[in-house]
């Protein structure tokens, strides 16, 4: 065991745990979605991104990849939301919402594949 | 691309360093209560507090923003002030230490070296070692419009590369060349590459080089520099294109100049960059030479002046190891008792051929002293002296690098022009020397060579005109009737279907795939290259010669 493969694996988790966290409740719902939720997801993720930098292996790059669309997804969806709140003053009910949610949804599929690719790689590692 | 990732890599701790700081403080920021201008409470959103961190912690300025923090807001930002100082201190120190580091930097260094080998569109030659020989080749090269590229052991000589005036971009690496990871990041793999040319000081190192690029890319072409013959035959076996030995292609040239000086004038004339100043004939005399060093030069240089008939007395420091004949002189021949000791004031010539500059021009003074009537050949080893070999007002010096730069361009660039110098001493005294005082009737400076193929890409109107079926002499294409001799321009080979001909009749009938060099000047070749380019100007020219076509005869 050792303190760096730890601290990788419990980044690229995270990252999903928190996307999952703002992810789930009723899709336009603005009770069920908080702010904080998406800060940390995306706090996360980058960190999770940066932690991927520099591995040669081909794997690594298929990681970091994921990581970058992750990044994207959730910048989107914090930039979409900051735009409609401050500065076209919408309601962030409905549509709105929905699409900010919507986005977080991709970067959660993208978080599922780096977890995916982990634990596969993990598993072979093993044999 | 690899170095900006080694980059990011290096960096991983400042960045994730960077990214917390910044979580942190904007999270609290957002949590602390404030005021807004009315005194309601209020607390910052993300996109504030986002703001106020980013400015905060790049400049810590533009005030307090929208509304005047509370205490304890001042409080956080007080802290957050500190951390994101200490962070952007931190990860600076780190990029700036990467980017000093030697290892990172040649890492960099080899990358934009990679990218501008990938980015060469042209054929382009890898040139291993830049020395003397490098330089000259680079030069050559580029007044041919050729693109090179330089590996080289020595950080200095890359510099030196950088920093010559070149009007084309030659990108040099500072590398291992042994290392045919090298050889391929100079391009060996490109499909532009059109050649392999190792002239390192290390005939071992050319060995590897050709050996590499024989195994990696079978079909380039490969030159190389060996200075020992089983080296040479070495390289030869597994299929080397051309190997250059120095020693004897600069003693076969010193020959030449001595037996044959019409011969070596026409190499020199042929082989020099075109607009320079003709060199002069030379008129060595014939008699007793004197010999000074007997080393691989010296012996080169034995050989084929005994071979020519040409009486030598050597001398030389150290015959045992040298294995000098019997009759060597002992001594450096900087010493005037050494040289009269050879005999100087009887002989006609001397040939200061030791590896030293400083000892040849030391010969030359002294002999000069002793006979002032003496012709003299120096050895030139180091293109450096260059001014001093020319105030020493020899008669002729001979500069290896020169020769072998010279030799390899000619072969590259012009092989029609290397063929035609190969057979050149074929011919006798008596027509060398017409041919000389012809070319050097063409211009008042060095002759261009150019070559024509007759095919519809080189010669469209000519390869039209010979398909149809028409009866075109080479008199026709240069417009050269008997009224109006062209002198400017002068049909040097013709090689057809592998059967090469010197100096080709002017009544010669063209055909369709014939390769022609020429030797003239450049408004002549433009002459040439419009009248076997242009249908209604080579019209014009053959109905010139209409009423002598049908009696000329065909040889």
């Amino acid at each position: 065991m050792n303190l760096q493969k730890v601290l990788f694996a419990f980044f690229i988790m995270l990252a999903l745990t928190l996307n999952f966290s703002f992810f789930i409740g009723e899709i336009d719902n603005p009770e069920h979605h908080h702010v904080y939720e998406l800060f940390t997801a995306i706090v996360v993720s980058l960190i999770a991104t940066i932690m991927k930098f520099g591995d040669r292996s081909h794997l690594g790059a298929v990681l970091l990849a994921a990581s970058l669309v992750a990044d994207l997804q959730l910048i989107s969806a914090a930039v979409l939301w900051g735009v409609a709140e401050h500065v076209l003053e919408l309601n962030l009910q409905g549509a709105i919402m929905a699409t900010i949610v919507s986005f977080s949804g991709g970067a959660l599929i993208a978080n599922l594949i780096s977890v995916v690719l982990l634990i596969t790689e993990t598993v072979q590692a093993r044999r | 691309m690899p170095v900006f990732f080694l980059a990011l890599r290096r960096l991983r701790g400042p960045l994730i360093t960077l990214i917390s700081v910044y979580a942190i403080a904007v999270f609290g920021l957002t949590l602390i209560p404030g005021v807004d201008s009315n005194g309601n409470p209020w607390r910052m959103d993300f996109l504030h507090a986002f703001y106020f961190v980013s400015f905060m912690g790049s400049t810590i300025g533009f005030g307090e923003i929208p509304y005047p923090f509370t205490e304890g807001q001042r409080l956080w930002v007080l802290v957050c002030i500190y951390f994101s100082v200490v962070a952007w201190l931190y990860t600076i120190g780190r990029a700036i230490t990467l980017a000093q580091e030697p290892a990172f930097r040649q890492a960099v260094t080899y990358g934009t070296f990679e990218n501008a080998v990938r980015r060469i569109d042209g054929p382009f030659y890898i040139i291993c070692g830049y020395g003397d020989t490098g330089r000259l080749l680079v030069r050559g090269f580029i007044q041919h419009n050729t693109r090179t590229v330089v590996i080289d052991n020595d950080q200095e000589q890359i510099n030196n590369l950088e920093l010559a005036d070149l009007t084309l971009y030659v990108p040099g690496l500072r590398a291992n060349v042994n290392h045919p990871n090298n050889l391929i990041a100079a391009g060996l793999n490109h499909s532009r590459c059109a050649g392999v040319i190792a002239v390192t000081n290390s005939d071992h190192v050319n060995l590897k080089v050709a050996i590499s690029s024989k195994l990696l890319q079978p079909h380039l072409p490969v030159i190389c520099r060996s200075e020992i013959h089983d080296v040479g035959i070495n390289m030869e076996s597994f299929g080397t294109d051309e190997i250059v030995n120095p020693f004897d292609i600069f003693a076969d040239r010193l020959a030449m100049a001595l037996h044959s000086p019409a011969n070596f004038v026409i190499h020199q004339w042929l082989t020099s960059a075109s607009n320079t100043p003709m060199s002069e004939p030379l008129f060595p005399p014939k008699g007793r030479w004197i010999l000074c060093g007997y080393g691989r030069f010296g012996k080169a240089v034995q050989k084929i002046l005994a071979f020519a008939g040409v009486e030598a007395t050597i001398i030389e420091l150290d015959p045992k190891r040298t294995h000098a004949p019997e009759d060597t002189i002992l001594g450096r021949g900087t010493e005037a008792v050494t040289l009269r000791e050879g005999g100087v004031e009887q002989a006609v010539g001397i040939i200061a051929g030791t590896d030293d500059d400083a000892n040849n021009l030391s010969i030359i003074m002294t002999a000069r002293e002793l006979n002032a009537e003496l012709f003299v050949v120096a050895r030139q080893n180091r293109q450096e002296n260059d001014a001093l070999f020319q105030a020493a007002d020899v008669n002729l010096v001979m500069q290896r690098s020169d020769i072998i730069a010279r030799t390899i361009i000619t072969r590259i660039t012009k092989p029609l022009l290397a063929e035609f110098l190969q057979q050149l001493p074929q011919n006798d005294e008596e027509s060398t020397n017409v041919l000389a005082s012809r070319i050097s009737a063409v211009s008042e400076q060095t002759a261009r060579t150019w070559t024509l193929i007759v095919t519809k890409s080189q010669a469209p109107a000519l390869a039209v005109a010979l398909f149809k079926g028409d009866h075109i002499t080479l008199s026709m294409i240069l417009e050269h009737t008997p009224d109006a001799p062209n002198k400017n321009c002068l049909p040097l080979l013709l090689k057809r279907d592998h059967v090469t001909t010197m100096l080709p009749a002017i009544t010669t009938q063209l055909e369709h795939g014939d390769h022609l060099l020429f030797a003239g000047t450049r408004s002549a070749e433009k002459r040439l290259t419009w009248v076997t380019g242009n249908a209604n100007a080579l019209d014009g020219v053959i109905s010139l010669f209409q009423p002598a076509a049908h009696t000329s005869p065909v040889s």
